[in-house]
């Protein structure tokens, strides 16, 4: 040490002073809950942002759309079939005439719905099974595993074209058709997330201190999926639109004069050559409401992705 | 001997979300031929991010070197470019790592792993690398040798796995072997055993070590000097016995303190270091053992100690050192009760 | 490795008997399923039909028989195109409906790695960026859409290739690149983000502490453990080729089962429906088994730990 640098020190600096207690336990940066955070990294992801804008306007225009515009989605009017530009049909007419604005956004009204619906049921099947399976184990997650198992390799396609032979196909009947193989993902992620859960000391804390198997699922495993779960639920919906529209493309879709994105867009295809834009326009929407569902997807799953936390 | 390896006044940052975390600040120490240097510390003090710089292993973003020297033989590692890199990785300066479950490719086998440094190195054929992965395997103890090397890491043990890491560093006769907490992911038993491999292979093969770690027990086996680490700084350093039986840094009392000793007596309470090291994105001005230390004075919390020579190989940053500081004695934990009872 | 090959192929047995006993259960439900349009079928093919699937005998027996010719390879007749062998017709189809979905998946997964390679050895640049926009623009365009968009843009406005019908190698174009979207965007996504895991492994630090080359780091150890896990994606973009391909023949006019399996829905040919769904279920299964079993070979965890059984 050198001699100057000592001579500027007074001795007053080496009192010893009182180790603070505690004091270096003191949090140093504000803490953020888990929503919060996530919400936070949600924000700073333009996509996922885009997505979430693009999904408001379509809602949005799936509700008020067709308010704007006088026409409604079924009467006919064969003196303007085929017209892309006439007077306040913003989309143009069909070749019957009637308002591609008006059954563009009555379609994304039954696509958005049948989805939903599908994904709600999704929803409440995969996580009762996911749960169940991945919570008790043993002989029930075997039996459960290979149901699951089976299920996964049997092709939506044959499940669905299957059901809908049989049933009539309508809202209900095409979400419900979407269902029977679609839970099967839902309850994947939720039984591999409470089987890594459930034995994190926490939970076993929970047990010693007497907590019974409903307490520990409802308050202590489900809480903590919720994330895995609302990605899932996201993912589940644009796959369900695909579906919907792909049905009517096969000829098993909404039955007209009801139509769907699905249904207009095989519509279109008849006229693909002379009239593009009936093609165009409900297939730009389909596209833009799985998109804007994979963008916000992708957003919530990095957000909520605890592995991502700093 | 002659220096290998000096580190000058080595910075390195990493910038994050939150702002640059100033993992190394300032750390200087040298290396000299054949010995073993131990650079010990708790979690998160720079000890793994110095010893990983010094291969220049941080990935860059975000990590940095921001300023100082890493003199290998008199060639600045830290201005060196990528392809003089790998010329000295693996070949002059070898490291293990801390999981040897993790650290093997899962999906090649055991002996390609080995061959493909010798052949990179050494320009040596397949058959020629091939019998010479063999008696790397031999010579760290592998059994059957010929027929571990078709296997992959997967079927060896966490022991055995560690001892591979060992052969494939140690296979081109590397100048430095930087063993980065080599035994912390094994049994107990198992650490011991590589711990005396790595003392006998040097014997044989005069390899300098730098050991990264925070168990002074391997210390105390296996170290001729250590290097005390705290938030990014030396604390101290000097021979292995200054260290055990000498220590001067208050930290470095309690990292002797929080460890099982045989020689002391069995009512000795172990005494472990209240409270955690500082945020290293704003750290504190002053010493950064200061928020923690029994024996803080004013100074501490507002001027970083300078080092002071306690002998020509010892050294410390603590201002206790300093002519008006107040006379304090090591707590017995530490330096063990029969000297001072 | 015998063991776990069995234990897949059981799998695969149970699935398979699950989907056809399903199936044949479902057109059973149907009301008049087999003679539905009765009065409207020549006597012979009625006859026929009655004769093969012993429509007086009870449902068991019927089901009993049903299992008896599928294992023949005997699907039954195709109730409106003059009673023709379902079986032939498949088989009839499926060139044209393989060389669409090869070409496809083929075009996909080269684009798709490539892509997925260089986004994650490069991360946050432009072919990053690139391969992000592709990849959520695959997943967000059905292949319906796509077709549509290929047909109108390169068929009718620019007249470069044939947007419909089926008479040389060129038809096959449009088509199979319609279905490759999907493929090189789930390629593509997935193999990234398996790079940036992988180059992430601490295996990665030991390559690079040994002094190698960063091509040889990338080439032998990065890419190897990343691709092997991307096997596992092959069966579920198969699963989707060959779901795209229903669609994408029916609008290119392509004589291939996809096309067939449309044109029997419209026309509610009962016997073909159920053959083609069983085709594909055997080809969707058959698909999935082989991944398995590929994975299975190539990564030595699997292929040593199964050999020891």
């Amino acid at each position: 040490m050198s001699a100057n640098a000592a001579k500027e020190l007074s001795p007053e600096l080496f009192e010893p002073v009182a180790s603070e207690a505690g004091a270096e336990e003191r949090i140093l940066r504000e803490r953020v809950g888990f929503w919060k955070d996530a919400w936070r990294r949600f924000r700073t992801n333009p996509g996922a942002m885009a997505g979430l804008i693009v999904l408001a306007l379509i809602v949005f225009f799936a509700i008020f759309g067709p308010m704007m515009n006088k026409y409604d989605d079924h009467t006919n009017n064969l003196t303007i079939s085929n017209q892309e530009h006439i007077g306040d049909h913003y989309f143009g007419t069909d070749n019957l005439g009637r308002d591609l604005w008006q059954r563009t956004w009555h379609g994304a009204q039954v696509s958005l719905l049948i989805a939903l619906l599908a994904a709600l049921i999704d929803l409440c099947i995969g996580v009762t099974i996911g749960s169940i399976s991945g919570y008790f184990g043993g002989r029930v997650d075997d039996i459960l595993q290979r149901i699951i198992e089976i299920l996964y390799s049997i092709p939506n396609l044959i499940v669905v074209t299957l059901m809908l032979l049989v049933f009539d196909p309508g809202i209900v009947p095409i979400a419900v058709a979407l269902s029977i193989t679609g839970w099967v993902p839902m309850a994947r992620v939720v039984r591999a997330q409470i089987m890594k859960l459930k034995s994190q000391e926490y939970v076993l804390a929970a047990r010693t201190l007497g907590a019974g198997h409903r307490r520990i699922l409802f308050k202590h495993l489900i809480p903590n999926v919720m994330g895995p779960i609302i990605v899932a639920v996201t993912f589940a919906i644009p796959s369900a639109i695909f579906f919907e529209a792909f049905l009517s493309m096969i000829g098993l879709g909404i039955r007209p004069p009801q139509a769907s994105l699905g249904s207009l867009v095989f519509d279109g295809y008849n006229y693909l050559q002379i009239y593009p834009y009936q093609l165009f326009y409900p297939a730009a929407i389909l596209c833009l409401i799985m998109l804007a569902f994979n963008l916000v997807g992708d957003g919530l799953r990095d957000a909520l992705d605890p592995r991502m936390r700093k | 001997m002659s220096k290998l390896l000096e580190v000058r006044d080595l910075h390195v940052s990493f910038k994050t979300y939150n702002g640059e975390v100033k993992a190394v600040r300032g750390v200087t120490f040298d290396l000299e031929k054949g010995e073993t240097l131990a650079i010990v510390g708790e979690s998160g003090c720079g000890k793994s991010v110095t010893s990983q710089t010094i291969m220049r292993l941080i990935p860059n973003p975000p990590g940095f070197i921001k300023e100082g020297e890493i003199l290998f033989e008199g060639d600045d590692l830290a201005k060196a470019t990528e392809k003089q890199m790998e010329k000295i990785r693996g070949k002059e300066i070898a490291m293990i790592f801390q999981d040897p479950m993790t650290s093997l490719n899962p999906t090649m086998t055991v002996g390609a792993q080995i061959i493909e440094g010798l052949v990179r190195h050494q320009k040596m054929s397949k058959a020629e690398a091939r019998n010479k992965a063999i008696e790397m395997l031999r010579l760290v103890g592998i059994p059957s040798p010929e027929s571990r090397l078709a296997q992959y890491p997967h079927q060896f043990s966490g022991g055995m796995r560690q001892r591979a890491m060992i052969a494939i560093a140690l296979a081109c006769q590397p100048k430095i072997l930087i063993a980065d907490e080599p035994t912390t992911a094994l049994d107990v038993t198992i650490q011991a055993q590589i711990i005396d491999l790595m003392k006998e292979l040097q014997k044989k093969t005069g390899t300098a070590i730098i050991l990264i770690t925070h168990d002074l027990g391997v210390v105390a086996d296996i170290a001729d000097r250590v290097v005390v680490m705290y938030a990014g700084i030396v604390i101290e350093t000097g021979k292995l016995d200054e260290i055990f039986y000498n220590p001067r840094h208050p930290y470095t009392w309690g990292l002797l303190g929080s460890m099982p000793r045989l020689d002391l007596r069995s009512d000795q309470k172990l005494l472990p270091i209240p409270g955690s090291p500082p945020d290293l994105i704003s750290p504190p001005k002053g010493c950064p053992f200061a928020a923690r230390c029994k024996y803080a004075m004013k100074i501490c919390k507002e001027q970083m100690p300078e080092r002071t020579d306690i002998s020509s190989t010892h050294q410390v940053a603590c201002w206790l050192e300093h002519p008006m500081a107040p006379d304090v004695k090591p707590p017995v934990a530490a330096v063990g009760g029969t000297k001072d009872e | 490795m015998l063991k776990y090959t069995l234990s897949r192929l059981g799998y695969m047995v149970v699935t398979l008997w699950v989907i056809v006993t399903i199936t044949f259960f479902l057109m059973h439900l149907l009301p008049g399923t087999q003679l539905k349009n009765e009065e409207k079928l020549p006597p012979e093919i009625r006859e026929q039909i009655i004769a093969s699937y012993g429509l007086d005998k009870p449902l068991m027996v019927q089901y009993g028989l049903f299992l008896e010719k599928l294992v023949q390879g005997d699907l039954g007749n195709s109730m409106n195109l003059d009673g023709r062998s379902v079986t032939d017709l498949i088989l009839q189809g499926f060139p044209a409906s393989a060389l669409i979905g090869i070409q496809g998946v083929i075009f996909g997964v080269i684009i798709g790695l490539a892509l997925g390679i260089i986004a994650a050895l490069r991360r946050g640049t432009w072919v990053d960026n690139l391969s992000t926009v592709i990849a959520i623009a695959g997943v967000s365009v059905p292949s319906f859409v796509a077709a549509g968009l290929l047909s109108f843009w390169v068929g009718v406005k620019w007249g470069i290739l044939p947007v419909a019908g089926w008479e040389s190698w060129e038809y096959s174009i449009l088509p199979s690149l319609a279905l490759s979207f999907f493929v090189i965007s789930q390629m593509a996504r997935y193999v990234r983000s398996e790079m940036v895991e992988v180059l992430d492994q601490d295996y990665m630090k030991t390559a690079k502490a040994k002094g190698l080359k960063r091509s040889a780091i990338v080439v032998r150890h990065a890419m190897r453990n990343a691709l092997i896990p991307a096997i596992t994606v092959l069966g579920p973009l198969t699963i989707n080729i060959i779901t795209g391909s229903v669609v994408v023949e029916q609008i290119f006019n392509i004589p291939g089962d996809g096309k067939y399996f449309v044109d029997s829905i419209t026309t509610n040919d009962y016997t073909m429906i159920m053959g083609i769904t069983i085709f594909y279920a055997i080809l969707f299964i058959v698909a999935i088994f082989l991944v398995d079993l590929l994975y299975g070979v190539i990564d030595p965890r699997i292929r040593i730990a199964s050999a020891k059984e």
